[in-house]
């Protein structure tokens, strides 16, 4: 999942921000960020998660030349949802699991940890190096045996230098979780 | 404006509501943004349908994205050096959310200043649905 080219741009730091809700000038008004300590426009602290724009292969991206597992014609361009349209019925339980376990949408999202060893300005051409961290499965009440991954991002500059180290955690979860 | 070590002491907090009944063009705005299609957050039809959810919910990183707002606007822009957090409940449509950080150790590194914090979100219902820690920069 390396991104090769991640160019940090200024139009793409102000949509960040305002989906966000964050309307600090700091985000969008080079005059304004001139006057200040940092000198220059800088982007929010989680902005370096869009890097995901970057990632030809990013698996929650729709692709044209691919199904989209999200719906269309029908609820889903690749999950079966109807029992009964499934093939034969080892199919039908594995999809009907993977229901039940939200595997059908990838996991979510149970940790993000970003250390900062610099703030990413406009400007800046970044690359990506991830690597899997440690693995490990608990058990909750909630949501039966809960199996937690973690991978870890290192975001360098054109020099190579580390700019953000960024470590996520991902968990697919035995039953759903709805409240 | 950056905090001062001088003038802060474990315990101090600063809170902001980050928003008030989160809409579905919001979610669907940050999955613009940030590039995370996943149709969990933005497709009722296969989220009901396929995943067996009630509806559509936000992305945690929207949630850290509006959480970090609170944490910036307390200790200033370029200060953090660290930020952290765990998703512990859902964000749905409609919640309102409110991101609190608390003053938890203040220390000396190679002679710079900084400020550890502890961060709560919690919804309309008083349940937490993040927790995490920042660290950041103070002037003396």
């Amino acid at each position: 999942m390396a991104v090769e080219r991640f160019p940090v741009e200024a139009s793409h730091i102000l949509m960040f921000a305002r989906s966000i809700g964050d309307t600090n000038p700091i985000y969008s008004d080079p005059e304004y960020a001139a006057g200040t300590e940092v000198g220059s426009i800088i982007a929010p602290p989680t902005f370096a998660q869009s890097s995901a724009q970057f990632d030809p292969d990013y698996f929650l991206r729709p692709k044209p030349d691919k199904k989209w597992f999200g719906s269309g014609r029908t609820a889903s361009g690749t999950l079966v949802r109807d029992l009964s349209e499934a093939d034969g019925d080892d199919v039908a339980d594995e999809r009907e699991d993977d229901k039940q376990s939200g595997a059908a949408a990838g996991g979510l999202h149970a940790e993000q940890h970003f250390t900062y060893h610099r703030h990413l300005k406009p400007g800046d051409m970044l690359h990506t190096v991830t690597y899997d961290g440690e693995r490990w499965e608990k058990q909750s009440k909630r949501a039966g045996i809960l199996k937690f991954s973690e991978a870890v991002t290192e975001y360098r500059d054109e020099d190579d230098e580390l700019v953000i180290t960024a470590k996520g955690v991902g968990v697919v979860t035995e039953k759903v979780i709805d409240n | 404006m950056a905090l001062s070590a001088s003038q802060l002491n474990v315990g101090d907090s600063y809170s902001e509501q980050i928003v008030d009944d989160l809409t579905r063009t919001q979610i669907v705005q940050y999955a613009g943004a940030s590039g995370d299609y996943n149709p969990v957050h933005t497709d009722e039809k296969f989220v009901t349908e396929v995943a067996g959810y009630p509806t559509v919910f936000a992305h945690g990183m929207l949630t850290m994205g509006m959480t970090g707002r609170m944490v910036t606007n307390y200790v200033g822009d370029g200060r953090l050096t660290y930020y952290g957090v765990r998703f512990t409940s859902q964000v749905w449509p409609g919640d309102t959310l409110t991101a609190k950080a608390e003053v938890a150790d203040i220390r000396d590194e190679d002679g710079q200043k900084l400020v550890d914090l502890t961060i709560t979100t919690t919804n309309q219902d008083d349940r937490p649905v993040l927790t995490g820690q920042a660290t950041a920069r103070l002037d003396n």
